[in-house]
């Protein structure tokens, strides 16, 4: 019944969003996908051209590079937040005094936006580099990958230490009281039950940290730009910096079909990683 | 045994508290260094407590706040930031109570599409999107907000339609035997209920919009408006000789701001944190 009365009312209801959503998501992906079979410098001079620019893809070292530099990356990243954030998810689930002032404070780099937080951070480890009279973050590709990896878990531990708190805080007591019965130690209880109990957290928080890592941009733009010599620049940057820094017509094109590769990654990993971690998933 | 857990508990608390002193000093290192006198922020000690002599007092902020013309940037991102997201709050919520209870076709489309946008990374379409937005005269910080809707609308909407499907439908209903329109349904029954859900997509969309950085970029013209993470860009990306003390005054007034609203209502964060994620 309401749904009918409502049905009549969708110029309202409905449409402002899904026009809003084809100006601003559907129509630009089709025509991306498009483009990235053509040559253009401006949407006005297009030819199609097929194949091309997927071919001329591999033949970019740059882009290779940024490749395996972003799957290293996107899977060391979040491997330490995720363990890191577990850890201090569980020693705040214990109940220990303050828990409340640690919990604010190691949320808070979560707010900070990825541009801020990257020239922080350059104040900060060049400071510290140049103390240990090692090579600043532009000039050392090593350490500016080392300085990207403090970064980011430095603004997405606190993120996932609250989702792993709300997951640890729904285990059942009744399940932790009958470990206790039983004689379960302090392992037996953590890999036994609260982490199986968890793994619905844990999917969310790899899927949250893998893809973050993999769609990383203004961070490593403000943090290192890339430098030096492109040695640290990620997917996202490559792709950015193939459109908007590189001299030549054919450039734009091949940075259309290296997003769309981009997203195709993106996707591929996203499911794959969600059927591996959801397949642990288990019921109490 | 017991005594032993207490005790093991202090350390735990102790060893914390170090973490967390730690965990902050970024930000009172740049707090610091914003009170230097400018020319004495170097490399290598960023590290120093302002002394007397390098103390500059408010000096960084003036040069910030009148040289960089930072509260125009202010401005300009607290204009999109609010604009962008009570649009999205309110259409978007109107959008998932239709998905929700008129089910056909175009809904179940719409509401897939929305969760493929999702994971979509915004170089695939940031080219196309800047021609459109462009074409469209939405580019300019009273109208990107438009951009901000279309982009945004995933994860409002899965927000949105997940709380709506646990709304049960015999309070609307009975609303529209009592002579109540779809609209003052809305208004005055879904929306009071919507709440909560309300409180944390706001919170997760002002965090996203506040910080966005590439999407204004490309979509805004940079010579006229710059938000903030655009002009600390723009003013650091820039090479020649950088004003680090203005520099560090305009990151520690982007900062502000955000923490303080972050403590004022922290409660509603992490529980807008937690809906995101088990929604997510």
């Amino acid at each position: 019944m309401i749904g009918k009365a409502l049905k009549k009312y969708w110029p309202l209801f409905v449409l402002p969003t899904f026009a809003a959503f084809i100006i601003g998501f559907v129509w630009p992906f089709i025509w991306g996908i498009y483009l990235s079979f053509c040559q253009f410098t401006t949407v006005k001079k297009v030819t199609f051209v097929g194949l091309s620019n997927y071919r001329q893809i591999f033949s970019d070292s740059t882009f290779g590079h940024a490749f395996w530099l972003t799957v290293l990356f996107a899977f060391l990243s979040s491997i330490l937040i995720n363990l890191l954030a577990f850890v201090v998810a569980l020693v705040l689930t214990k109940g220990i005094r303050g828990t409340n002032v640690f919990r604010t404070i190691f949320f808070m780099p979560n707010l900070i936006g990825g541009i801020v937080l990257g020239y922080i951070w350059q104040t900060i480890l060049n400071g510290l580099l140049s103390a240990w009279g090692q090579p600043l973050l532009a000039l050392s590709a090593k350490n500016g990958f080392i300085g990207m990896l403090v970064l980011l878990c430095w603004q997405q531990i606190g993120y996932m230490m609250i989702i792993y708190i709300a997951g640890l805080n729904n285990v059942s007591p009744d399940l932790l009281e009958a470990a206790a019965i039983d004689g379960c130690t302090q392992m037996q209880t953590l890999f036994r039950i609260k982490i199986p109990m968890t793994m619905p957290s844990i999917t969310i928080c790899t899927f949250l940290t893998l893809t973050n890592g993999f769609k990383m941009f203004d961070q490593n733009l403000s943090l290192t730009g890339g430098e030096p010599a492109k040695a640290t620049q990620l997917l996202a940057l490559n792709i950015y910096d193939t459109f908007y820094a590189r001299a030549g017509k054919q450039w734009k094109g091949i940075g259309q079909s290296k997003a769309v590769l981009f997203f195709l990654i993106v996707v591929v990993i996203s499911l794959v990683q969600l059927r591996i971690t959801s397949r642990k998933e288990v019921q109490a | 045994m017991k005594e032993q857990k207490k005790k093991g508990n202090r350390v735990l608390t102790i060893l914390f508290a170090v973490i967390s002193i730690l965990w902050i000093y970024p930000i009172f290192i740049i707090l610091f260094n914003s009170l230097k006198d400018t020319n004495s922020i170097t490399t290598s000690d960023v590290f120093n407590l302002p002394g007397k002599g390098n103390f500059a007092g408010t000096a960084n902020y003036v040069e910030s706040v009148t040289g960089m013309n930072f509260l125009k940037s202010f401005w300009y991102s607290l204009v999109i930031s609010v604009m962008s997201v009570l649009l999205i709050l309110l259409c978007c919520s109107m959008a998932a109570w239709f998905i929700v209870r008129v089910n056909n076709w175009f809904t179940k489309l719409f509401y897939y599409l929305c969760i493929f946008s999702m994971v979509v990374p915004f170089q695939m379409v940031m080219f196309t999107l800047a021609n459109t937005a462009d074409r469209l005269k939405l580019n300019s910080p009273y109208s990107i907000c438009v951009i901000y809707l279309g982009f945004g609308a995933g994860l409002a909407v899965f927000m949105f339609t997940g709380f709506c499907k646990s709304v049960p439908m015999d309070i609307e209903e009975a609303a529209m035997i009592d002579g109540c329109s779809p609209i003052g349904t809305y208004f005055r029954v879904l929306l009071p209920i919507l709440k909560p859900t309300i409180i944390s997509t706001a919170i997760l969309e002002v965090m996203w919009v506040w910080n966005d950085y590439l999407l204004p970029t490309l979509v805004l013209d940079i010579k006229k408006y710059r938000t903030i993470p655009m002009a600390i860009q723009y003013f650091r990306g820039s090479y020649g000789t950088v004003d680090m003390g203005a520099m560090m005054a305009s990151i520690m007034i982007d900062i502000i701001p955000i923490i303080i609203l972050y403590l004022v209502c922290q409660k509603h964060i992490i529980e807008g944190v937690v809906a995101g994620a088990v929604k997510g």
